[in-house]
């Protein structure tokens, strides 16, 4: 199973992210985001901050946790390359997530991110592969 | 994902195409394009944007779109929507973007080609070492958490104030740089520690500074009040918040989500969430987003304050010799409260422009007072390598669009088609042969935004003029450029 895919959009970016569940649905769009910022083999995951969000619904979940994670790579000035989401449901989730200090000599940012959106964000049952589920998201570069 | 509109339109005339009322949506959609746009337009989503907006609670006249709108997510980039205040109209931060107040400012000077040249690269590399760029990039200044405070809620005048730039460069900004109505306390923490440490950086993506020409002159009489001239040296900066913007965005589009549901409102797509500008939901954010408005004119305002001294200190030039004067900047991601008829009676609205412009006709009197005759300028950047544009705002606008016009070019392909279609160095190379001299943090960027990406700047501003919604005053090409 792919872990995503990127969308084409004019104007900015999308990804679509499959998983088994709602845990490797969320570590795969955060690896499909984080992959399109650097390349990830360069960042070592030393270094690891713990999230806890709760949310009204799971679309709502998944950009927060998105944002989450692009807040914290703005503010500490890091960038992360392993996610691992500990207990989620529909409403709140609890991940640590790692990562290192951006190195300019070392690290190249491809794509600035501005945010996740909510536009068209459904998370659904995929019908290929089957059995999985998706979601689509688009992100303000 | 990507769906072709199957809706109709309906042709009014060359340069106006309107989107019928369908069910749910409160009034019709109106795309501003000539005949080839609209076959590019009908192959995204865009119009499907356009009717979604019409379902904005309060929202009157049209749901519009500029010549240069494309896909963007929830509104349309280049889409221009306004709600009646007291009939319970909304404010959606979806509707302004996640970059509040992505603007562009232009400075006249008093040199010409020859002048510059000779020194061009040397000018080049200086002002991409004096203006950091690029993602992650620190500012050069330290302020303290009190100070940010005072960012927020002056903008451009703390910036003037603290000697970045002179007195009349206000005069010249879109709210003089300062927005009334900026409240800090309704800006987060989150938001405050992204912006503190980014104020006087350019950015990444589609933001640049550019030294330019002016190439070609449509009306002499504004160019004469707006002191430019064939063959003028002149500087365009573009950029807008930076993470302040984004994090405020995002703050506040969460806030929205739950008055959708509090205030039982029903939207086509959640990211139109928005909530009546009224409620307290929509004045904390409207706060919130003039205080981002804010730091965007005070960026802006610094950077150019670095610009001028790097052409004084490279070409060796007094301020006096250079007369780096700014003609003016206008937001192009923003909210306003503005008075307008509609249907003969004069109402309070808010005004979302999303990728487009204010353009005030002479006489307004939100037009600075040495423009009064002719009217607001509007700029109009192009991409690297194209053409950029001065326009003045017109009164055909102001009975159409509440004001309003394009903001640029507008993408036609996808980053990661752009990407592979072309190649950063090679694109470096071409421009190079063409006289245009460029420096960035990444050749992606480069590619990312290759003028080949964009709908012809050229054909966008002659549909605004055509259409009377703005009037063609100065083209000017690159000659170099700094992008992040």
């Amino acid at each position: 199973m792919k872990r995503f895919e990127l969308i084409e959009h004019t104007a900015d970016m999308g990804i679509k992210a499959y998983g088994k569940d709602m845990g490797e649905l969320f570590t795969n769009a955060a690896y499909g985001m984080a992959s399109s910022m650097t390349d990830l083999e360069k960042v070592n995951p030393k270094e690891s901050q713990d999230i806890s969000l709760e949310a009204e619904n799971r679309e709502e979940l998944l950009v927060s946790w998105l944002n989450e994670i692009i807040y914290l790579s703005a503010s500490k000035t890091m960038l992360f390359s392993k996610f691992e989401v500990s207990e989620i449901d529909d409403r709140h989730l609890k991940a640590k997530i790692f990562g290192e200090g951006f190195d300019i000599d070392r690290h190249k940012i491809e794509t600035e991110f501005k945010a996740a959106t909510y536009h068209r964000l459904k998370i659904s049952n995929s019908t290929l592969p089957e059995g999985v589920l998706q979601a689509e998201i688009i992100f303000d570069i | 994902m990507v769906e072709e509109w199957k809706g109709t339109f309906k042709k009014i005339d060359d340069y106006r195409w309107l989107i019928p009322k369908r069910e749910g949506m409160r009034v019709p959609g109106l795309i501003y394009a000539n005949e080839r746009m609209l076959q590019h337009i009908k192959m995204d989503r865009t119009p499907v944007q356009v009717a979604n907006v019409a379902y904005l609670p309060g929202i009157v006249g049209k749901s519009m779109a500029m010549p240069d709108i494309h896909w963007g997510y929830g509104f349309p980039i280049g889409g221009v929507a306004a709600v009646d205040i007291e009939a319970g109209g909304v404010i959606s931060p979806g509707g302004i973007g996640y970059d509040v107040n992505c603007g562009v400012r232009l400075l006249r000077t008093n040199l010409k080609e020859k002048e510059v040249r000779p020194r061009l690269k040397d000018l080049i590399s200086a002002l991409f070492l004096a203006i950091p760029s690029g993602v992650g990039s620190k500012g050069r200044i330290k302020i303290s958490s009190q100070e940010v405070m005072e960012v927020l809620e002056r903008g451009s005048q703390w910036a003037i104030k603290r000697g970045y730039g002179l007195p009349e460069d206000g005069l010249h900004t879109e709210e003089r740089g300062s927005m009334e109505g900026a409240d800090a306390t309704k800006v987060g923490h989150r938001a405050l520690e992204r912006g503190r440490p980014q104020l006087g950086t350019l950015g990444a993506g589609n933001h640049f500074l550019e030294i330019q020409i002016v190439e070609e002159i449509y009306d002499e009489e504004v160019t004469r009040v707006f002191d430019i001239f064939p063959g003028q040296i002149t500087v365009m900066i573009h950029t807008g918040s930076r993470g302040l913007g984004y994090q405020i965005c995002d703050d506040y589009l969460r806030v929205m989500g739950n008055a959708v549901r509090k205030y039982n409102i029903s939207l086509p797509d959640r990211q139109l969430a928005c909530a009546p500008v009224k409620s307290e939901e929509g004045q904390n954010y409207l706060k919130a987003m003039r205080c981002a408005a804010n730091y965007a004119w005070a960026n802006r305002q610094c950077i150019m304050h670095w610009t001028r001294e790097t052409f004084e200190r490279v070409l060796k030039m007094s301020p006096k010799d250079l007369g780096m004067v700014l003609i003016y900047d206008v937001a192009h991601n923003i909210g306003k409260i503005e008075q307008h008829p509609v249907e003969g009676k004069k109402k309070t609205l808010c005004i979302h422009r999303k990728g487009a412009t204010r353009a005030f006709p002479a006489g307004h009197p939100d037009v600075p007072e040495d423009y009064k005759d002719v009217g607001q300028p509007v700029i109009i950047p192009g991409t690297m390598g194209s053409n950029s544009y001065v326009l003045v705002g017109t009164q055909r606008a102001m009975q159409e669009t509440w004001g309003s016009t394009c903001h640029g070019a507008g993408r036609v392909m996808s980053r990661t088609k752009a990407l592979h279609t072309v190649r950063g160095e090679e694109l470096q190379r071409e421009l190079g042969e063409r006289g245009i001299v460029i420096q960035a943090k990444g050749y992606k960027t480069l590619a990312e935004e290759a003028p080949a990406a964009y709908k012809d700047v050229d054909e966008v501003v002659d549909v605004c003029h055509n259409a009377g919604i703005s009037k063609k005053v100065a083209k000017m090409r690159p000659i170099g450029v700094i992008k992040g």
